[in-house]
């Protein structure tokens, strides 16, 4: 805990310099973001690693392959919500401590952003409890790969450079274009998990567009539930195949 | 003794290799995904010149120089010694034992049994793309610049792999650690690939000079495309990286030395 917040504060700063040089070289907006939005960007990022669990290792994966898996299936709650219901308190915590670590961080440093409506507050929670769900499903499936792989270093490591690409880790996604940067958030869940709980957070478009945005995000939260679901009973086939 | 000695590793490193290459296809997926993490390096940069003309007072044909030689380092350092960040589960479970009674030295031989050889896709994208950058950037090429092009990545995969070890080696002290050594390691590279122009000033002084990070890809591209430093440091330090490699293996031999004295085992 201690190690991954100062780890994620460590990273807040060099990310940052990259952003701020980018401002220095002309311009007082770099793809509609501002020099405290951007920080802000950067710092509640970080902490958000902590409360979606971007990087979580795939340990539904290896209970799988041990067949320790049978244990969760026994109980009488299906395990795509057993999971859930764990990571959703762990992620609770982790708004407490590695979500707000980051940002005092930051703040002590650098100007932030601080939202001017306070309707943004409550926008940002729903944002970060349903980025929160998508970054579990994401996992999900990533770690229900194994029912058919046994080893899923090769989904692991896709999920690693797909989600911090194109989720808006490493830069806005509007720093792609604006064509690419809509097709992903629509057409992708990458952005709902870092990307647009930051947009709602610095306030990027009006109320209804964020309402927007919160609904791509609920749509993302359903659709890859649904998905889940599937997977883990043709999976759940699949382990009796081999004789779990 | 010296050659048996050296029979004894080249075996130990050869059946890592053997093993890891077992199941084909796994092994195939793994070098892909890890050609694919230079190429998210290389992308970072030139996304970010789609919406910035220079960075830190530099052009993108000298910042993608840095990038690339920066790449190159830590690939070869990160194949090399990278899972050298496995002690901690070695303390842990109280496996380090059993290096600590072999006749050979501990560290060659975590560093012998936990080579990652699916990381030579890296290293080869990472040499590809500096070879691409050294002809893109405005490097007029001497005898010294071609020596100095092909020193550089040695000399920083020699200061990566120290910060590799001597960041592993908080695990004797503190099991838990093991993300705060990602700060210096991965940021380490995040580091390198940017000029230290960009930097706030303390952050210069801990990253670039205490640990040396500067004579990565910095110091050494400045020498390359023959520009004096915007800090205003003498010209000379584009060559002084391989000795300030030394001095960073030799420090990370002693913080090992003083680890493995406070190694007490599990007893278990």
């Amino acid at each position: 805990m201690v190690a991954a917040v100062v780890t994620n504060s460590v990273f807040g700063f060099l990310r940052i310099a990259v952003m701020l040089a980018v401002f220095e070289a002309g311009t007082r907006t770099v793809a509609g973001y501002n020099e405290p939005q951007i920080a802000t960007f950067v710092f509640a990022g970080q902490g958000l690693i902590g409360v979606v669990l971007l990087w979580a290792l795939p340990e539904l994966a290896e209970r799988i392959r041990t067949g320790d898996i049978v244990t969760d299936l026994l109980r009488p709650i299906d395990p795509v919500w057993q999971q859930l219901a764990g990571d959703l308190g762990r992620a609770g915590y982790a708004v407490l401590t590695r979500f707000v670590v980051p940002v005092v961080v930051g703040a002590l440093v650098f100007e932030l952003y601080a939202p001017k409506r306070s309707v943004t507050y409550g926008l940002f929670m729903c944002s970060m409890v349903l980025a929160t769900i998508v970054c579990f499903a994401c996992r999900y499936l990533v770690s229900a790969s194994a029912y058919w792989l046994l080893d899923v270093r090769g989904p692991q490591t896709a999920w690693v450079l797909t989600s911090g690409i194109f989720g808006g880790l490493f830069v806005p996604v509007w720093f792609f274009g604006d064509a690419m940067a809509i097709g992903l958030i629509m057409a992708t869940p990458f952005p709902s998990l870092i990307q647009i709980p930051l947009d709602i957070l610095i306030e990027r478009g009006s109320t209804t567009v964020r309402l927007g945005l919160l609904a791509v995000q609920g749509a993302w939260v359903v659709a890859l539930l649904a998905l889940c679901r599937w997977v883990q009973s043709r999976g759940e086939r699949k382990l009796v195949i081999q004789g779990g | 003794m010296a050659d048996s000695t050296l029979t004894a590793y080249r075996h130990l490193v050869a059946a890592q290799v053997r093993s890891q290459a077992q199941y084909r296809a796994s092994f195939a997926v793994d070098v892909t995904g890890s050609v694919l993490f230079g190429v998210l390096d290389i992308m970072s940069v030139v996304v970010l010149f789609r919406v910035t003309p220079t960075l830190g007072g530099f052009s993108f044909a000298e910042v993608f120089l840095m990038t690339t030689l920066a790449g190159c380092a830590f690939a070869l350092a990160d194949l090399a010694v990278g899972n050298v960040e496995r002690l901690r589960q070695y303390v842990r479970s109280g496996l380090f034992d059993a290096l600590l009674v072999r006749p050979l030295s501990s560290l060659a031989q975590l560093i012998a049994m936990d080579v990652a050889t699916r990381r030579v896709g890296r290293v080869a994208f990472g040499v590809a793309m500096l070879v691409l950058a050294a002809a893109n950037a405005p490097v007029k090429l001497t005898p010294a610049r071609l020596a100095l092009l092909a020193v550089t990545p040695i000399a920083g995969a020699i200061i990566f792999g120290a910060v590799f070890v001597a960041t592993a080696t908080v695990a004797f002290w503190w099991i838990e650690s093991g993300e705060i050594a990602n700060g210096l390691t991965y940021g380490g590279l995040n580091f390198t690939q940017y000029p230290i122009t960009i930097y706030g000033a303390l952050f210069r002084r801990l990253f670039a000079y205490a640990v040396g990070f500067a004579f990565v890809a910095y110091y050494p591209t400045l020498a390359l495309i023959d520009r004096p430093d915007p800090l205003g440091a003498p010209a000379f330090l584009g060559y002084a990286a391989p000795a300030i490699a030394i001095m960073a293996a030799v420090a990370a031999g002693l913080v090992w030395q003083t680890g493995v004295r406070h190694y007490r085992s599990t007893g278990s």
